[in-house]
């Protein structure tokens, strides 16, 4: 974060949380690609016989599906968030750079 | 059993229905109440038409053959939603700041509005998108035959189908598409009837889902063995495929023209953005929903034979619901449609604007002179350009055999258009992008997809042969279509993505570092990346328009109060307004540019209502014709002061030569006045005394002769002064003719000393160094002794002090001879001393007998032998110096 010019080092505590909600926004998208690449290390029938038993395909439809769920009402939750907090004057999609 | 006929007609009933709905959207909009139109929920629901009939039919089939890989292509779209804030954001930011039409004129616009670059964006994405057309005709078509497959008749000719299918999505896209003459605005019409179509088709496939689930499997927990005791049972997934799939299905969200349509050109408000970004995921997560649960009741229902595509039909038709397959198949239907209308809306506008408008307005020498006429071109345009399009989508369908995969199918369009991504991306991430950069990407990028994707779709023998397919492209080994560069045993779609956007962005990248941008397109550059620091949320195309009162200010401050009045008032009265400002019409935008241009050149004209009106920025062309003026104003400026000097300089030469004119004008009055002063005076007392003579009777002799003396006197006077004058005369105007001699200084002086004293009473004492005088010199002898004589006289004449006396001096500085005559009289006056040298000047007024020619012959005189005569003031007396010409004293050494 910069501390010099205009911007103050030090953010009142409301501007400060909406500042993290921002942040959080930002990795939202970073979580979900890693959880949905998640399944890359289930084991398969054609690792050969040594392998694990494999996943079945009732868990990896509720897992894909719980993840989407979760990172809806995530994006939801943010967006609820950041459009009630009261606008600090600085344009709420851009954040701290 | 519904019938072929019935199934057409509810389509048809559909149809309408939709018609319907976009004309009295359009007419809310046209009348202002239209805010419904454009709520975050529309722009969610029009987002869906990224939900085709790959989608509604092609999902299931998809999941019955591979499983879970069907949901990659959601999930990459779902990921970018979510992740809006670092793509999405300042995609339709930019897009909206620079009235971005489509994705060819977005990637033109950033690399320095090159139409080179936007025709080649536009043929890949025509070609690109041609299989995806060709696939919603598929599915329209297979889900016809369906139908009529059971019926007397048998099957149905699916060529003949796909035919008709083709070309009653294209009358429809037409009607739809350009209905509305205003062409370059958004159609709110369309955008309503997809958000519907969005709405019919989710309901029909969560219809379908839970008929399946519930209706059929017995609820959740017994849907779930099911799936796992089923021939998908198990996660058996390809790890690169879903990988490359998800990316792929990623870029093509944010690189498909008809996404960008409505996700970019289409926005109302980038607030909007925000909302889709958890609704739009959320839909996608409800259409992948039931996807497994049907796909799975399907393979355990449906002979083996059948084609799982077509699961979402034929498994609610095995059951018995002919109405839940009705509106299954309106739900497929919608897909359809509503993917081929906004596609080939999107790639007709660029078609039309990069392709046609460019051609035709070149092949016109007069250029777009008419509005009308050229509105027209555009729309007939447009029209052509959606026939061509949907006719390539049934070729491709042809010669494709209409048996592939629906999924197969669209992976390949998606693979196609992912292209667009590195130029798309690198244009407004990087600076360092430049128009040879994102030419070579898109060429090398969409060369291997033609290669490794589109060509071999078609099967081996048709296109390419098979001996390309097993030894490469002219027999190279490493030129094989689905093993580039010899890697062998890559899944052939995850081949084509990697290899074409390795190297697509390879060459990009390279290209740019090696290439220098041009000037526009540096600038296009910062605007696109740096687009958050000089852009606020973009104007609404409604807010944008001027008010008229901004003209009216405007126009006041360059044509003047008075004239933008009369301007104003006259436009007024045309359209109808009494007393108020006239609405701001296209027509009145231009007469007031013309106005305007006249005062201030008509670029800076156009961009300043451009300013006002377009809310758009200033372009650089723009730039550079009002810098153009500018300097033009400047040089025309530059050239009228150097006039203006001239003239000043002029007029300052005027005004001395009139001085001058004015001085010697009252010069010559004075002369005239002096000079017949001069002669009145001695012929006043030869009158008076020759009358004295005449008249008076007895005189005694002395008298008469002292009379006749009088008047011989001044007779003498009269007769010398007239003699000056000629003198003077002839010397002033150079017809003098002087005669040179050699003579000795000495010898001259003697003479003018002697002649001066002749016949004077009181002689003034003379003072010389002879020794000095002893000079021979070369000159008039005769006008330079009158010279010494006429100053030894004034001296006796003038010199006032108790013993006068006269100083003649000789001295010889190098070749310079100067002879000063100095007397110790009273010093003439400082005032006076200008005038010395003028005729008729006197001094005071002492002696009434000189006529005041004698020095100004003296300085004529010397000034004629080359010479000069000066005053010397001195402490007592004066000093007259006379110089001699250098020649007459180099004469006398």
């Amino acid at each position: 974060m910069s501390s010099g010019g205009r911007t103050p080092v030090f953010l009142e505590r409301r501007s400060y949380r909406r500042r993290r909600m921002m942040d959080a926004l930002r990795l939202l998208p970073i979580v979900g690609v890693f959880l949905w690449m998640l399944p890359l290390f289930w084991p398969k029938a054609a690792d050969g016989p040594a392998t694990p038993e494999t996943m079945a395909m009732s868990t990896a439809v509720i897992y894909v599906f719980v993840v989407w769920l979760a990172l809806i009402g995530s994006a939801l939750a943010l967006w609820f968030f950041l459009r009630s907090s009261p606008d600090t004057g600085e344009d709420p999609t851009r954040g701290s750079r | 059993m519904a019938s072929v006929n019935l199934l057409v007609g509810v389509s048809l009933i559909y149809v309408t229905f939709l018609f319907a709905i976009a004309f009295f959207a359009e007419r809310a909009a046209a009348r202002g109440r239209g805010g419904w139109l454009r709520s975050p929920l529309v722009y969610t629901l029009s987002l869906s038409i990224y939900c085709t009939a790959w989608t509604f039919y092609g999902a299931v089939g998809y999941a019955a053959r591979s499983g879970m890989e069907f949901v990659t292509i959601y999930l990459g779209p779902s990921l970018v939603m979510i992740g809006w804030w670092w793509a999405l954001r300042k995609l339709v930011r930019v897009g909206r700041v620079q009235r971005a039409t489509s994705v060819a004129d977005l990637i033109s616009a950033r690399f320095g509005k090159s139409n080179l670059l936007a025709i080649v964006v536009t043929v890949m994405a025509v070609i690109g998108v041609t299989p995806y057309i060709a696939l919603q005709l598929q599915s329209v078509t297979l889900s016809l035959s369906i139908f009529a497959a059971p019926d007397a008749g048998g099957e149905v000719n699916q060529t003949i189908a796909a035919f008709w299918v083709a070309f009653g999505l294209a009358i429809f896209t037409v009607l739809f598409g350009t209905r509305n003459l205003n062409a370059n605005e958004r159609h709110d019409g369309v955008v309503i009837a997809i958000a519907v179509e969005a709405v019919v088709k989710l309901i029909a496939l969560l219809a379908v889902g839970i008929f399946v689930v519930w209706g059929i499997a017995g609820g959740i927990g017994p849907m779930m063995e099911r799936i796992d005791t089923s021939p998908i049972g198990t996660w058996d997934m390809d790890r690169s495929r879903w990988v490359a799939l998800t990316a792929l299905s990623a870029a093509a969200f944010l690189a498909l023209p008809r996404m960008f349509q409505v996700m970019v050109v289409e926005n109302e408000d980038e607030r909007h953005l925000q909302i889709a970004s958890w609704a739009f995921p959320l839909y996608l997560m409800l259409m992948s929903l039931f996807v497994v649960p049907i796909a799975v009741v399907g393979l355990d229902l449906m002979p083996a034979g059948a084609n799982p595509d077509l699961f979402v039909l034929t498994v609610p038709l095995a059951e018995g619901r002919v109405g839940l397959a009705t509106l299954s198949f309106l739900g497929g239907f919608s897909s359809a449609t509503s993917m081929v209308i906004v596609a080939t809306l999107a790639l007709s506008t660029m078609v039309s604007n990069h392709v046609v408008m460019p051609v035709w307005l070149s092949a016109r020498a007069e250029g777009a002179q008419v509005s009308g006429d050229v509105r027209n071109v555009v729309i007939v345009s447009r029209r052509v350009s959606i026939l061509l399009i949907i006719g390539l989508g049934y070729l491709y369908y042809r010669f494709s055999g209409g048996g592939a995969a629906l999924a197969a199918i669209g992976l390949i369009s998606f693979v196609g258009v992912a292209q667009f991504l590195p130029a798309m991306f690198g244009g407004i991430f990087w600076r360092g992008a430049t128009r040879w950069g994102a030419l070579a990407g898109l060429v090398v990028g969409f060369a291997i997809w033609v290669f490794c994707s589109l060509l071999p779709s078609f099967g081996p023998g048709v296109v390419l042969s098979a001996g390309i397919f097993d030894n490469g492209l002219f027999g190279l080994g490493w030129l094989r279509p689905q093993a580039l560069f010899g890697i062998e045993g890559i899944d052939p779609t995850v081949h084509a993505v990697a290899w074409s956007l390795t190297l697509n962005m390879t060459a990009f990248v390279a290209v740019s570092l090696v290439t220098f941008p041009g000037p526009l397109e540096r600038l296009q550059g910062a605007q696109f990346v740096n687009v958050f620091d000089h852009s606020s949320q973009a104007r609404g195309w409604d807010a944008a328009r001027a008010t008229s009162e901004d003209l009216m200010v405007m126009t006041q401050r360059i044509l003047g109060a008075e004239e933008a009045q009369t301007l104003f008032r006259a436009e007024s009265a045309r359209q109808g307004l009494e007393g108020t400002l006239p609405e701001p019409t296209q027509g009145f935008l231009q007469t007031l540019e013309r106005e305007m241009a006249a005062s201030v050149g008509a670029a800076t004209a156009h961009a300043m209502i451009s300013q006002l009106v377009g809310g758009a920025s200033v372009s650089v062309q723009d730039l550079m014709a009002v810098a153009d003026e500018s300097a033009q104003i400047l040089e025309y400026s530059n050239q009228l002061e150097a006039k203006s000097r001239e003239l000043t300089r002029t007029a300052g030469k005027l005004r001395e030569a009139n001085e001058k004119l004015t001085a010697l004008s009252v010069q010559k009055d004075a002369f005239l006045s002096q000079i017949s002063h001069e002669l009145r005076t001695p012929m006043t007392s030869i009158r008076s005394f020759s009358e004295i003579l005449r008249d008076t009777e007895g005189m005694v002799q002395v008298e008469k002769t002292r009379y006749a003396s009088i008047i011989h006197g001044e007779a003498i006077r009269l007769t010398r002064l007239l003699d000056d004058l000629l003198d003077l005369s002839v010397l002033e105007n150079g017809q003098v003719s002087l005669r040179y001699e050699a003579g000795n200084l000495t010898d001259l002086l003697e003479k003018a000393i002697l002649t001066a004293q002749a016949g004077s009473t009181d002689k003034i004492e003379i003072r010389r160094r002879r020794v000095d005088e002893a000079v021979t010199l070369t000159s008039d002898l005769d006008r330079l002794g009158q010279v010494f004589i006429n100053l030894i006289t004034n001296a006796q004449k003038y010199c006032d002090a108790d013993a006068p006396r006269l100083v003649i001096s000789v001295q010889r500085e190098g070749a310079d001879l100067s002879v000063a005559f100095a007397d110790n009289g009273t010093p003439i006056p400082a005032h006076a001393r200008s005038l010395i040298f003028e005729k008729f000047a006197r001094i005071g007024d002492q002696d009434g007998s000189g006529a005041g020619l004698g020095l100004a012959i003296c300085r004529e005189i010397m000034t004629r032998l080359g010479g000069d005569i000066t005053h010397v003031p001195a402490a007592s007396g004066n000093t007259f110096v006379v110089h001699l010409p250098r020649r007459a004293a180099l004469a006398a050494q």
